[in-house]
């Protein structure tokens, strides 16, 4: 579970974000949305504690992200907006480096990285370079390296971001079955289709503050719009920056 | 296994897989300085060795006016060469050494008992010419004073007459160290190999996994900063060291090419001096790859690295500029010096000296000592949050 408690992070004048405030819990898949540029990466880089909030705190598990970052960073799989591989190493070995980083026993790393291996139905290239890999490739190794230390909340920015039709079926399948297992899921995306169809929940983050946080239902209620495109349109005052 | 050592293993892996990397770190960075050192040496010193002892041959102009004189010079390793028509010209486009030139008036004055003239076209800026200059005026003075001495004899006075006062010369110079303004360059390919043999792998680990955007990924992982940086630093020292041990090694098997033997000199090119020069780069070799890291991380893209980069390269040259234009006596503290220190005790080792225990010692504590400040220094950009973020 990941608790965020009144977050706030400026660079210079600009407030990125303003007092960002949410709960994603397990087994339900949280989204996070929002226009481009209105604060959803920084919000995230501060949960996988790689920004220090200027105030505000994260939990994850309970756990105080300023207190013991290396212990939450344990708990969290991260796809993060930059997700670049090491071009010169297979995709197994791009991610067994992270699995030793995570301190994973060799055993242990081996059955995870080919379970995640099947999964994200990366037998024909695992064993290639990444150098030439496809964006969908890229981003599946991303993901195994990501997932490979079995992390109980699963931070996804913009997961779908650049990947075909097919592959962007597959990855809300693969995102649904992380809930299946019980897994806390968040991730931020500016897709409306998107998040709609995954989501229990929407944190609406528009201008470095959350707008609404409700499940899709009663976000149609709130805003007496049966059509999501308007709703959202409604909340965040337009709809600059968003992609049906 | 401990994180840092996760980090170094694979980069170190990757990288040999590179073939840029390992092209210009085990293979031009430290050959190119044996290979432009020899070169140099063996036209300098066959170069000065022609014009020390070979025959000089120069242009002389009205050689019918002083046949005696001609053949004397003759005597005394000159080899007169048909006239030019414009000995200005001739000396002003590098076309001949020197000119001499005997006036028409020469036999007339000699016949009367005058000084008579010759003239040397020549250029004082000319390096390369001053030996031979030199050797030529040597020659007309000579002729002049025994000349001279014999009017005297002939009107029965003592030659002793003319010259109140002689100079006896004690040159106290030995072939080593003539040579060494030619050897004060070579600590330098030391030097310049350690930095390029780290470069491409400090830029590519910090900046260059940053412009790919694979550094935030990795600092998301469950390990300090300084761990990171740590497994970093060990990759880069890893391929400098390889880089110098070649380069050391080139120097080594290059040294047997060098005609130090025709200067009547032994250069202390073998296993010993090349363990010495091991010792005295340890602590740059560290102090570079910090160095190099620390500039990387504060970079903003690769090419902004390989610039500051390509200027700090020029940095360790000013020790070596400095030392071959004024050499100074070398004292104790310049083994405190980084850099400074390599310069000194690299050329004293070369040249047949020797670095004590304390000046060893020196050099080792002060080089680690600045490499570890700069590691610090290096660890908080590490520590801080911008340095992963990409665009």
């Amino acid at each position: 579970m990941i608790q965020v408690e009144n977050l706030r992070k400026a660079f210079g004048e600009v407030r990125a974000v303003d007092g960002v405030s949410f709960t994603a819990r397990d087994g339900e898949i949280t989204g996070l949305l929002g226009p481009n540029g209105a604060g959803k990466t920084t919000t995230l880089r501060m949960l996988y504690t790689l920004m220090r909030p200027d105030d505000g705190r994260v939990l994850v598990d309970g756990l105080d992200a300023s207190v013991d970052p290396l212990a939450v960073r344990k708990r969290l799989g991260v796809l993060p907006d930059a997700r670049g591989l090491y071009k010169n190493l297979t995709a197994r070995e791009n991610i067994d480096y992270f699995a030793r980083l995570q301190a994973i026993a060799p055993e242990e790393a081996t059955r995870r990285r080919e379970v995640l291996v099947d999964v994200l139905e990366m037998r024909d290239f695992a064993d290639r370079r990444a150098q030439g890999f496809s964006q969908g490739q890229r981003v599946k190794t991303a993901i195994a390296r990501a997932l490979i230390h079995d992390p109980r909340n699963v931070l996804l920015d913009e997961p779908t971001n650049g990947l075909d039709v097919m592959a962007t079926r597959r990855m809300r399948q693969f995102m649904r079955d992380l809930r299946g297992e019980g897994r806390c899921v968040l991730f931020s995306s500016h897709i409306m289709q998107e998040v709609a169809q995954l989501c229990d929940r929407i944190v609406v983050i528009a201008k470095g503050r959350v707008v609404a946080d409700e499940s899709p239902e009663a976000l149609r209620e709130q805003t007496g719009e049966p059509n999501l495109e308007e709703a959202f349109v409604k909340i965040i005052g337009s709809g600059e920056g968003l992609a049906a | 296994m401990n994180s840092s050592m996760v980090i170094f293993l694979k980069e170190v892996r990757e990288n040999l897989r590179d073939r840029r990397t390992v092209i210009n770190a085990l293979l031009f960075g430290p050959l190119i300085g044996p290979l432009i050192f020899v070169m140099i040496l063996n036209v300098v010193i066959s170069r000065q060795l022609s014009q020390a002892e070979g025959p000089i041959g120069l242009p002389v102009i009205g050689a019918s006016h002083a046949p005696n004189l001609i053949a004397a010079l003759r005597q005394m390793g000159l080899d007169p060469q048909p006239p030019v028509a414009d000995p200005i010209a001739a000396v002003r486009n590098h076309d001949v050494a020197a000119v001499l030139r005997i006036p028409a008036g020469f036999g007339k004055s000699w016949g009367e008992g005058d000084p008579a003239q010759v003239e040397i076209y020549y250029d004082s800026s000319r390096r390369d010419t001053q030996g031979t200059v030199t050797r030529l005026r040597d020659m007309v003075t000579r002729y002049s004073r025994l000349t001279g001495a014999m009017r005297l004899v002939a009107r029965g006075l003592s030659s002793a007459l003319v010259s109140p006062v002689i100079v006896d010369e004690r040159d106290q110079s030995t072939p080593q160290s003539r040579a060494g303004a030619l050897f004060a360059i070579l600590p330098y390919f030391f030097v310049l190999t350690v930095f390029i043999g780290g470069m491409y792998l400090a830029i590519d680990l910090t900046a260059g996994e940053r412009e790919r955007q694979s550094l935030e990924p990795l600092f998301i992982n469950p390990v300090a900063p300084w761990r990171i940086l740590l497994g970093k630093i060990g990759a880069i020292c890893v391929f400098s060291v390889a880089s110098l041990l070649i380069c050391v090694a080139a120097f080594t098997i290059a040294g047997r090419f060098i005609p130090t033997e025709k200067l009547g000199m032994d250069l202390g090119l073998g296993p010993i001096f090349a363990v010495k020069v091991l010792v005295l780069m340890l602590p740059l070799v560290l102090l570079i790859a910090v160095l190099e890291t620390l500039v990387a991380a504060f970079s903003k893209s690769y090419r902004e690295a390989q610039t500051y980069l390509g200027l700090l390269m020029l940095v360790p040259v000013l020790p070596t500029i400095l030392l071959s234009v004024m050499p100074l006596k070398t004292v104790e503290w310049m083994y405190a010096v980084p850099i400074l220190s390599q310069q000194v005790g690299i050329t004293e080792l070369l040249l047949g000296g020797s670095v004590t225990a304390s000046q060893f010692g020196l050099c080792l504590i002060c080089g680690f000592a600045v490499a570890a400040i700069l590691l610090v220094i290096t660890a908080r950009v590490y520590g801080s949050e911008r340095l992963a973020i990409s665009v």
